[in-house]
């Protein structure tokens, strides 16, 4: 039996910074979680990721993780991507601080 | 210590160059990154949570004060001020861009250090006693034969391709201080009935998600066979090891499904035919090496002053009772410089930091430094007259930490802060438990304690040998860590045992704390360590204390 499908976001590394980067509805890369597109359809979520991986000179390691909507936009649901999109704990390096 | 011949220099920097082509060409779209990546990884660059990691080999440890300044001169250009000392003797830098990491490689080539063979299925970066040359307790220095080892597997072309990555760890002492039963071959320096040096070689030791403690497979090996010997070892594993599973594809798995019996006489046979093959040019070479590891001009002066100074001064004689080693010249002292201050992350250094302590070991350590797989920084030679303006010195500097070998002295790798690979923190659970223990005065009370972290089973942070090993997991979406206890890295090593169900983030702290106070309550005098503790009474009080209300915990 199909479980009901999570809505996810395509996300990915930068080519040169290796900084978190997430697709856009408007095909931009956006480097906050909050700005992408979060995909309700399964088959949209293939399309747009292949639409991505296509990307090979802007971006690497493609892929979609599980999202929810929040007040401010597609917020991360498992804790690893929590921490791709703020940065790591022990100093206010990363998203958390060139974001702000 | 050992200084690059040209030939060093130039293979180093062909490779820096290739490299920057390489890097040009996935910039400009000629190659992929399915093509990249294996280059990449050639050169230590991974990619992680945040950004690129680029792995720098120290080998053996050793560094000299020019590299030191010059990592510190990465970390502040190319990096956010800062380097990570690794559990393999290595030093990560977490933040580099892509296209700044050629000018980063001839940066290290410049002082003679590279990122060759930090990733991949070859001969890893050799790791030795981080005492080596200094100890009190040593047979010989170890390091001439790391140095051999370097030369000898670095682009060996039999071995750039191995089932799985392979490290060595070698030390010169009987006490072990480089983990060297949990290695892929362990090499431990002993005397012969004659009271020649050689070495008990112990092969198929590793941790990870299936720890191993390695297995005796030579009692003793005369140093002039020890090439010959290490290469038959890594012939047979090349040929038997597991290329079908990459779980079952390290050697003590080889070693595991062989039997040790059957791949002692592999190695021996193996051995006996490429022995003959060496024609003593090894052997001029490492005595070429060994003359470069020549011991510093020690100076015969006074002590006398440090024993009044530590008299006198609480906080030098708390800082000299727990980071001072025994040298072997009794004027000498081997430092260790805490990089555990608490609440900080463990193995980090800033790049002012790391110029200071090339200053120090110019100034009072004879010019030599050493990474441990604990994580700090050594000072090998230090005279003990000089030891009080040195504590002085670091103190300034936030190195005066004085827990070496104490319940803060923590190892903890990147975890899930940095690591792509990891299932949890462990980073800022180090932190927790360093700080909750400092403010509440009890370490020195607690006495000599080893805790490890690791953020997966891949066990970077050796948690399966530390006296209490924390694993952390991904429990259906929550960070969740394991307890194992009574594991051992040294001659005497032993894997964990896991103490039961796993524990929420904010429940580890409290958990570690029933362990101690349950330590303390049953230790039978302030001089018995926790591991002589556990091995005398078991899990037994020690689950008693984890799960008081055993039965209404949820298995982990």
């Amino acid at each position: 039996m199909k479980g009901r499908f999570t809505p996810k976001v395509v996300t990915a590394n930068d080519l040169r910074l290796g900084d978190v980067v997430y697709l856009t509805a408007d095909d931009r890369w956006s480097r906050l979680h909050r700005e992408a597109e979060l995909i309700a359809d399964e088959a949209e979520a293939q399309r747009r990721l292949h639409f991505a991986a296509a990307q090979k000179l802007t971006v690497v390691g493609v892929c979609l993780a599980d999202a929810k909507a929040g007040p401010h936009g597609p917020e991360p649901v498992h804790f690893r991507e929590a921490f791709r999109a703020r940065g790591p704990s022990n100093y206010p390096h990363g998203k958390q601080a060139d974001l702000t | 210590m050992y200084d690059y011949s040209d030939f060093d220099d130039a293979f180093v920097r062909t490779r820096v160059a290739q490299f920057a082509g390489q890097v040009a060409r996935r910039l400009d779209g000629s190659l992929t990154e399915e093509e990249f990546r294996p280059l990449r990884l050639m050169n230590g660059l991974y990619l992680q949570l945040h950004a690129y990691m680029l792995r720098v080999a120290i080998p053996y440890g050793t560094l000299n004060p020019r590299q030191m300044r010059q990592l510190g001169l990465i970390a502040d250009r190319w990096d956010k001020g800062y380097g990570h000392f690794t559990t393999r003797q290595n030093i990560q830098f977490n933040w580099p861009k892509l296209e700044d990491v050629p000018a980063i490689l001839s940066a290290l080539a410049d002082v003679g250090m590279h990122a060759i063979q930090t990733s991949g299925n070859c001969v890893r970066n050799v790791t030795a006693d981080h005492f080596a040359g200094a100890a009190a307790d040593e047979i010989e220095d170890p390091r001439p034969v790391a140095e051999l080892l370097r030369q000898w597997s670095t682009d060996h072309p039999e071995f750039q391709f191995l089932p799985r990555k392979f490290k060595i760890a070698i030390t010169g002492s009987p006490n072990d201080r480089a983990v060297t039963r949990a290695h892929d071959i362990g090499l431990r320096m002993v005397r012969d009935a004659a009271g020649e040096p050689g070495f008990e070689v112990i092969v198929g030791g590793g941790l990870g998600r299936t720890p191993m403690i390695g297995h005796k497979v030579r009692e003793f090996l005369p140093k002039a066979d020890l090439l010959p010997y290490v290469e038959a070892i890594l012939s047979v594993y090349n040929m038997l090891g597991r290329r079908d599973n990459k779980y079952k594809a390290r050697i003590k798995i080889t070693v595991h499904e062989t039997g040790v019996e059957e791949m002692t006489r592999l190695i021996e046979d193996r051995f006996a035919q490429i022995r003959p093959q060496f024609g003593g040019h090894d052997q001029a070479l490492l005595a070429e090496i060994e003359a470069a590891f020549a011991p510093p001009a020690f100076r015969d002066a006074p002590t006398g002053a440090c024993d009044a100074f530590r008299a006198a001064d609480p906080v030098f004689r708390a800082w000299a009772d727990t980071n001072l080693a025994l040298h072997r010249n009794p004027q000498y002292a081997i430092v260790t410089v805490s990089l555990k201050a608490h609440g900080e992350t463990p193995g980090d250094a800033t790049g002012d930091q790391m110029r200071l302590l090339a200053d120090l070991a110019e100034r009072y350590g004879h010019s030599e430094l050493r990474i441990s797989h604990e994580q700090n920084v050594i000072l090998p030679h230090v005279h003990k007259s000089d030891l009080p303006a040195l504590h002085a010195a670091l103190a300034q500097a936030g190195l005066g930490t004085a827990n070496v070998g104490l319940i803060s002295d923590i190892i903890a790798c990147p975890g899930m802060d940095y690591c792509a690979l990891a299932t949890a923190r462990s980073i800022p659970v180090a932190q927790d438990i360093a700080r909750h223990f400092d403010a509440l005065k009890l370490e020195h009370d607690i006495g000599p304690l080893k805790i490890k972290i690791s953020g997966c089973i891949n066990a970077c942070g050796h948690h399966h040998v530390g006296h209490i090993g924390i694993l952390g997991l991904d429990r259906a979406g929550v960070e969740s860590y394991q307890i194992t206890l009574g594991g051992d890295g040294s001659e005497t090593a032993v894997i964990g045992e896991r103490a039961g169900p796993g524990f929420a983030c904010d429940q580890i702290l409290p958990a570690i704390e029933r362990i101690i106070t349950a330590y303390l309550a049953i230790r039978q005098s302030p001089h018995e360590t926790f591991l002589e503790t556990f091995r005398r009474t078991g899990m037994g009080p020690f689950k008693a204390a984890l799960y008081p209300d055993e039965g209404a915990q949820d298995a982990a």
